[in-house]
This record gives structure tokens, sequence and C-alpha cells, in this order.
């Protein structure tokens, strides 16, 4: 077994589909945070997923807007926020109601795709969103897939 | 404000609408304007960019108009640097373009009101005012009027705004296409839990109970396949001999143009309204015009 040492201050993001851990990191721009060290273990067995991926942030409690978006690729990943070693907050992600300036709309003939303009999305009652601009709806994942 | 998408109307709305084109179809106008409207096109049309200078002129408005041929789109220009610069020109802009959307960004970065004049296969929602103004001037109502739907559902931006505005006043609406251009799904299931409507659809040319028979165009370019479109047009012209079992007072309406659609012989039958139609097309406009500048 692959051993990450405990965290003492900082984010974990738990039951995440195994493979995503990456397009999660790219998703929340870790590389862009000061943070400390960043750990991605990939295939951890998980009685609940049977795969999952973890990831874990040292020194940054990342926003509740921010890991929303990690509903966006794995919908059932959970956060915990970790502070002087203990867990002080738990919270599942939830689909955000608004995407703005995040993903891309994958009709090609959206006019946002010609003038690579800001894009927005809204969610629906179905858990689709659609685009604020071509009124077009799309699963959550086909908005962030490149 | 800006008129988008018929989903940006609710029914009140639409009604304020119809009303004041009423109005102005009748010759009284009730609010004269004294500025400028753009018409910027960036694909071609007859009846929308005309009705929507002729409807500026009839409020005594001027118009100008911007050719995607003849300006700096040549040069390279953007389509967000282009809404910009002649946001400063005219006080409401109709644009359309052939990409979805358009009409919406364009409106994010005026300052100014937009109308749609067509996005690509998404919104034309003034066609569908002119539609419904029509339904119900010649029949009187919208509501439980059976209403079928002809063509090219797929991609027809027409009937993408026109069968959410019956489903919203409550017409029983029939959807008639060939194989494999029917109406998008999750367009048919949102008004279906939206206005609780009932859609029935078909693949079959039979319309025996409609009372407004809607046509538009079976656009060939889509079929990969030169003899099945071809196949597949002559199958869905409209002829007399399709009128047989059809209702005595059935109207036939078209967007217009139409190409091989509807038969010649048809035209000179009294079932066919689509000129008119196409007429309605101004005083719809003024009604729009007013309404945007007014809001």
């Amino acid at each position: 077994m692959l051993n990450v040492e405990p965290l003492e201050n900082g984010t974990v993001i738990d039951h995440i589909k195994s493979g995503k851990g990456k397009k999660v990191l790219e998703m929340l721009g870790i590389s862009e945070l000061n943070v400390g060290r960043v750990a991605l273990v990939m295939n951890v067995p998980s009685k609940r997923l049977n795969k999952k991926d973890i990831v874990k942030i040292e020194g940054a409690f990342v926003s509740e807007n921010q890991t929303n978006l990690v509903a966006l690729i794995s919908p059932n990943s959970t956060i915990n926020i970790i502070k002087n070693g203990k867990v002080s907050e738990k919270r599942n992600v939830i689909l955000p109601k608004v995407l703005d300036g995040i993903g891309k709309c994958p009709n090609p003939n959206c006019m946002t795709n010609l003038e690579h303009s800001k894009m927005k999305f809204l969610l629906l009652k179905n858990e689709e969103y659609t685009c604020h601009y071509c009124e077009r709806s799309f699963n959550a994942e086909e908005l962030v897939r490149n | 404000m800006d008129l988008i998408s018929i989903r940006d109307l609710d029914k009140k709305e639409i009604e304020k609408i119809l009303s004041s084109a009423e109005d102005m179809a009748n010759g009284k106008p009730k609010k004269k304007h004294d500025g400028i409207l753009a018409t910027l096109f960036f694909e071609p049309s007859t009846r929308t960019r005309l009705s929507f200078q002729s409807a500026a002129l009839r409020l005594g408005m001027n118009y100008i108009d911007f050719s995607a041929e003849t300006s700096s789109i040549k040069k390279g220009e953007t389509f967000v640097d282009t809404i910009k610069v002649i946001s400063g020109y005219a006080d409401v802009l109709v644009i359309r373009h052939p990409k979805e959307g358009s009409a919406r960004l364009g409106a994010d970065v005026s300052g100014k009101p937009v109308i749609n004049g067509g996005d690509g296969g998404n919104q034309h929602p003034t066609q569908a005012l002119i539609d419904i103004f029509t339904m119900r001037k010649i029949k009187g109502k919208i509501s439980n009027l059976n209403v079928s739907l002809v063509g090219d559902l797929k991609h027809a931006r027409t009937m993408q705004s026109l069968v959410y505005a019956l489903a919203m006043f409550g017409a029983k609406i029939t959807l008639i296409s060939p194989k494999g251009l029917e109406l998008d799904i999750a367009l048919v299931k949102e008004i279906e839990e939206k206005f609780n409507a009932k859609i029935k659809t078909k693949n079959d040319l039979v319309f025996d109970d409609a009372d407004v028979l809607y046509v538009c165009r079976i656009q060939e370019e889509r079929f990969a396949d030169p003899y099945e479109a071809k196949r597949v047009k002559e199958q869905f012209m409209i002829r007399n001999e399709h009128m047989k079992n059809a209702k005595k007072d059935l109207i036939v309406l078209s967007p217009l143009p139409k190409i091989n659609e509807i038969a010649e012989d048809i035209d000179s039958s009294d079932k066919a309204r689509y000129f008119e139609q196409a007429h309605y097309g101004v005083p719809v406009r003024m009604a729009i015009i007013d309404y945007v500048l007014m809001k």
C-alpha cells in the first residue's frame, strides 16, 4: 500500500472517480495556487467506488465554490478540510448553478467557438447545463472534456 | 431589453406584443420613434431584413444596413468588435448570423437593444410571433388549435421558436418530419414538462385533423445521399391531392421561401395564407421594435 502522510492543514478531495484526479487538479488550477505539497493518489481501492483517486493539498483551504467544480467531472467526490490535524469540515460537492467563464460549448456551431468568447452555462433541473448562447443542453462532463 | 429567444418572453409579454401588432396592422401605431435601426445580416435574407426595415420606416425611424460581404468582416474584424462599433451608430440592432448564440453574444456586448433575426439552427423568435399572430388573426385562437408542423424540424430555427410558443398558448401540436429530421427530443420534453403540452409525432404526411399546416423547407444539404434527399423532398411536397381529406377551413402557412415544399397549385387555393403571413411581418416587427425600445 502506497502511503501519503496525513495533512496537518489543508484540503482532501476524496472519492474522485478513478482516473479523474489529474483533471481535478487542472480544474482547480492547483499549479497556480500558492500551496504547499500536493499529492495525487490514483486507483485507491474503495468499497463504494471499487477504485478511486484522492487529492491532498497542503496548506490551502479550497473554497466551496471552487470544490463544487469537481462535481462536473466526479459528482460523488467528498471534501475534507483539515485544520490542526483534525477534520474541521466535511462536505459533498454539488453542481454549480451557473458556470461563468468555465468550460467550452460542445456545439461546434455555437458562436462561442468562433469568437472564443467567455462561456456561460446554466444548470437545469435534470442536472444538465444549457449554453447561455446557443441554448443547447449538455451533461456536465461534456463541458470540461477538453 | 433584447429579444433573443422565445424563452425570453412569457405569455403576458407575447399577448402585449400581439395586441400592439394588431394596432399597428390597423394603422394605429401608439408610439412613433425617431431613432435608427441597424440591420446586420451575416447571411442572406429577404423577408426578415426588408420587413424590419419597412417596420422601422413606418414607425418613423430610419435604418442603416450592414452587409458582411462589403464590410470589414472581410478584413478579419471580429463579430464582437463589429457589434460594439455599430452599437454607436444605431438605437436598436437586428442581427442574423449562421452561428447559434450569435445574437445573445451580440446583446451581451452591445449597450443597445438587440433583436435576433435568426441565429443558425437555434432561434427565430420574431418569425414565431408572426406565425402566432397570423394563426390567431385567421382562426381567432391558438388554444386547442390542431397545428401540424411539417418538414425538417431538426434544423429549422423557425420550428424551435414556434413549437415553444404554440405549446405556451395551448395548441395541439403534431410534428410531421422525415425519419432522422425529427425535432430535438430535449425540446419536446422541455415543452411537455413546462406547458403540459401533448405532442404527437409522425413520419407520414397525414394531416386530416389539422386546422393549420405549417410547412418548412427540407434542407437538401443536410443529406449525405442526394438521391435520398430528392426522394424525401418529393415525398414531403404538399400537393392538392393531400388536401382531399383535409378540413375545409385548413390553412397552410410557411416561413418562406418555399422552393419545392409546396406545389404551385396550392398557391391559388384559399387554403394558402403564407403570403398574407409574410405581410404580417411588418406590423408584428413594428410592435417588436416598439416593445424593445419602450421596455
